[in-house]
């Protein structure tokens, strides 16, 4: 088992399910019931993406467990996904912005990794990247709608920017892991990843009205295990069954 | 309808190549893109699409039903008007 490999695919994979998660807990609270629909489907699109890299990095892993075994089993330290995608939903222009900075990410991250040496991650990321183009447009008409919108809207989606915009520098987090995985050629090259995401952000953002925060503190820790308060909830919500009922299906 | 509502959109939508646009239902939506998005994600989920058509509802100018009678009924009586007085030669299908 290559240690770094599977961790690589974890990131990825723990992304999709803690932000999949995140978007379910909508279902049934969405503003208006196209909304709903829309944010679930997103969800459910997220979910099955993590589903094909959960169950690709226990077949890497070689240790006889499923991806439902790293999806409920394992404790906040074991889950390496940003700590942008784990923070609550907040009002809906919170949620969107929140999608938003993801998305502008998730499109470029795959777009590279279509041509991945894992051919698992090739083939995961050439299919998912049609449905995050799709996640990526909804995400940010709603914020330029939300933010040349009215007043009140400006400043409520202003203020989700305010408060998520010192998650964003996680994106570009690499270590050791990544090093080895280019080496390898299964992380063709990221360079300028950040300047196409700035581009992207600045872009939407200009046509909102809104302005990036001058407040340059940055927060991170979810690619190495540490994340905010936040994860543990989800976990005990997310994991209750199968904690409760070892090995039960439905 | 309060002035808040969102406009109401009609959804047209084409399952496949060389079919027509059928009407599917409606939405409300803010404006065009947004209705198409919504349309995507309400009437699409189960592959029923390739094109999506949609239309504000005010723009549908419709036959009054108080006048079906003199709209609809003198059609009634001319069968005339149909093909059906021919004889379908063999071989022809989907007639």
């Amino acid at each position: 088992m290559n240690e770094a490999h599977v961790d690589f695919v974890l990131r990825i994979a723990d992304d999709s399910l803690i932000l999949g998660h995140r978007l379910s807990e909508w279902c049934g609270h969405g503003p208006i019931l196209e909304e709903d629909i829309a944010m679930t489907n997103i969800a459910l699109d997220l979910i099955g993406q993590a589903t094909s890299l959960l169950n690709h990095a226990a077949a890497l892993q070689g240790e006889g467990k499923t991806g439902d075994d790293l999806a409920f089993l394992r404790f906040d330290r074991q889950y390496r996904n940003l700590l942008l995608v784990e923070q609550p939903n907040g009002d809906f222009g919170m949620t969107m912005m929140r999608q938003f900075l993801f998305d502008a990410y998730r499109t470029i991250l795959f777009e590279r990794l279509q041509s991945s040496s894992d051919e698992m991650i090739a083939a995961i990321a050439e299919k998912s990247l049609k449905e995050t183009k799709y996640h990526l447009k909804h995400s940010s008409e709603w914020v330029i709608r939300l933010g040349d919108g009215t007043e009140e809207s400006h400043n409520r989606i202003q203020e989700s920017l305010n408060t998520l915009w010192r998650y964003t520098n996680e994106l570009f987090y690499a270590d050791a892991v990544d090093d080895e995985m280019r080496n390898a050629g299964i992380l063709p090259d990221l360079s300028e990843l950040r300047e196409q995401w700035e581009k992207t952000v600045n872009h939407v953002f200009d046509e909102a009205t809104l302005t990036i925060p001058t407040n340059n503190w940055k927060q991170e820790g979810g690619r190495k295990g540490m994340h905010s308060e936040h994860l543990g909830y989800i976990l005990a919500e997310m994991q209750y069954m199968q904690r409760a009922y070892p090995n039960m299906e439905w | 309808m309060s002035s808040k509502e969102w406009p109401l959109w009609e959804v047209f939508i084409r399952g496949k190549q060389g079919l027509n646009h059928k009407h599917v239902g409606s939405l409300r939506a803010a404006d065009a893109e947004m209705a198409l998005e919504n349309a995507r994600d309400v009437y699409t989920r189960r592959s029923e699409g390739i094109s999506i058509w949609v239309v504000e509802s005010n723009n549908v100018f419709a036959s009054d039903p108080s006048e079906s009678q003199e709209f609809f009924e003198p059609a009634d009586s001319k069968i005339y008007r149909h093909p059906t007085f021919y004889d379908v030669p063999d071989g022809i299908s989907h007639m």
